[in-house]
């Protein structure tokens, strides 16, 4: 274990020494690696600004739920109950359809046309607020409400809840296909390099072989080199994006205050960054492992 | 002890580099194997280091089949095997304290015991002031030297030299071969490849000669 672990420290420190021996090629390849994962990155937390925006400009979300014509004053209870107990739900207000016909007289002054008929026309409603306000959350309290007895729809009053939500889904989708796409550039441009310092490291690697080197041992350095290399470009990649949104932000406060809103670009949070960090060492270490797999069987000694 | 058994190696393209060749050195013996260029000498080494395995036959090294071995457990062998190679095989971006501290490492040794059996083995090669340089600095018979250091600082049972002479002037080459005697007077098996069968005879020690990839008695 004593052993391992200071296997471990050498071959670190090794990496390390690689690093300071060429600093401006480490520098260029993290650089390339920080900027394939600043476009995910980046986009990512856009798309959670945006998202942050979207409620803010929305003011309160609200969901109408339109009761059955022949709904009896029993069942109408019930359903009241049954609502104020969910947890999803903030605030209902339910509004009967003599309210609701007595309101249109009154604002609309149609009285005349409204006297003429036979009978009242309009449904029963519950307005509902939502105590979430993801668009996620509302969508499915809606879905779930429209499911209930003696409801006829459950209408969300913001059509464009809806696209939102679809044009956000689709960012997302975005998203992750840039993430894999460029997490695969990440492995290729690992493994890349790591072919190169194998090649480079030739004659140790055979040497070391002779004299008793296990592969794990020869692995290892390589291992370190692309995780280490992977986890400097996703340092990299959250530094861009940092600078990014700074110079952005000016921008975009101006441009909240023409719209009256108090808002500016918030950076990633913490679990974002240690998402990107990982991801990014991972990935560094798979295009290290590939790349060694492949290349250290064809140095044997003779 | 190292033993071979009807042990023939043929190359891809159908080179015969040895034929049905046995024999046993005993653990602590001290032998030479001769023969012209292209004889099989390196071959019968490099079977023993598990660098080549047989085509057909065993052979055993210090009890293990050296030839149905798991790669995983050759290196294991090795670090029990010093190899002198002709052409040396040193790291030149590594100064020769260094060379000799990798097979330390590999084995992993704590630095400060490691640094103390380093400076004995280049002490026991007389390179014990010149730790410091690097190989391109050394002479031809020094890197020699360090080469031996490198293969005996793990203490193997066993060292394997493939011409170490072959570089030398004469009276370098018997230092080397000298130096070879006392580790065997400790208890080192030793095999030298040599195509010059004399220095066995000087120094009464086990001859195995190859001709063509045949052991001729």
């Amino acid at each position: 274990m004593r052993i391992w672990l200071m296997h471990h420290r050498q071959a670190a420190a090794l990496v390390l020494r690689q690093f300071a021996r060429a600093p401006v090629a480490t520098f260029l390849t993290m650089l390339v690696i920080g900027v394939s994962l600043s476009l995910p990155t980046g986009l990512y937390s856009l798309l959670k600004n945006v998202n942050e925006l979207a409620r803010m400009a929305r003011g309160e979300p609200q969901i109408t739920l339109v009761l059955a014509a022949n709904a009896s004053s029993g069942a109408i209870d019930a359903l009241q109950a049954h609502l104020q107990k969910r947890s999803d739900i903030a605030e209902i207000r339910f509004i009967s359809r003599a309210q609701a016909l007595q309101e249109l007289n009154k604002n609309a002054g149609l009285g005349d046309i409204t006297a003429g008929l036979e009978k009242n026309p309009l449904p029963d409603i519950f307005t509902i607020r939502p105590a979430h306000r993801e668009v996620e959350s509302i969508v499915r309290l809606q879905k779930e409400l429209q499911a209930l007895p003696k409801v006829d729809a459950a209408l969300l009053d913001e059509a464009w809840v809806r696209r939102l939500e679809a044009l956000l889904g689709l960012g997302q989708k975005a998203v992750l296909i840039l993430a894999m796409l460029l997490g695969f550039a990440l492995v290729a441009i690992t493994g890349n390099t790591i072919r190169l310092q194998i090649l480079s490291a030739r004659e140790e690697i055979e040497v070391s072989k002779l004299i008793g080197a296990t592969d794990p041992f020869v692995r290892r350095p390589f291992l370190y080199h692309g995780a280490l290399q992977g986890l400097c470009g996703g340092l990299l990649a959250w530094a861009i994006v940092v600078a990014t949104f700074q110079l952005l932000n000016g921008n975009v406060r101006i441009l909240a205050d023409l719209y009256s809103l108090d808002f500016h670009l918030t950076l990633p949070d913490a679990r974002d960054i240690l998402g990107l960090l990982l991801f990014a060492a991972l990935l560094g270490w798979l295009g290290a492992f590939l790349s060694v797999g492949r290349h250290l069987r064809e140095i044997e000694p003779h | 002890m190292i033993s071979f058994s009807q042990v023939s190696k043929r190359f891809p393209g159908g080179f015969e580099a040895l034929r049905d060749v046995t024999f046993t050195i005993e653990a602590g013996e001290m032998a030479f194997v001769t023969g012209h260029s292209g004889a099989g000498k390196s071959t019968l080494l490099k079977l023993i280091a598990a660098i080549e395995t047989p085509s057909s036959g065993s052979v055993v090294v210090n009890g293990q089949n050296v030839g149905k071995m798991s790669r995983a457990a050759v290196p294991y062998l090795r670090r029990n095997v010093g190899l002198v190679f002709q052409d040396h095989k040193l790291l030149f971006n590594r100064t020769a304290f260094e060379n000799v501290m990798l097979p330390l490492h590999i084995a992993g040794f704590e630095p400060t015991e490691g640094a103390k059996r380093v400076r004995a083995a280049l002490d026991k090669v007389g390179l014990l002031n010149r730790e410091k340089a690097f190989p391109v600095a050394l002479s031809g018979g020094e890197q020699q030297r360090l080469c031996i250091a490198r293969a005996i600082v793990n203490r193997p049972s066993i060292l394997l030299a493939d011409e170490p002479t072959g570089n030398l002037d004469a009276n370098y080459a018997h230092d080397i071969l000298e130096m070879f005697k006392s580790f065997n007077q400790v208890g080192v098996t030793i095999v030298i490849a040599t195509p010059d069968p004399s220095a066995a005879r000087d120094w009464n020690a086990r001859l195995l000669t190859l001709d063509h990839g045949v052991l001729t008695p």
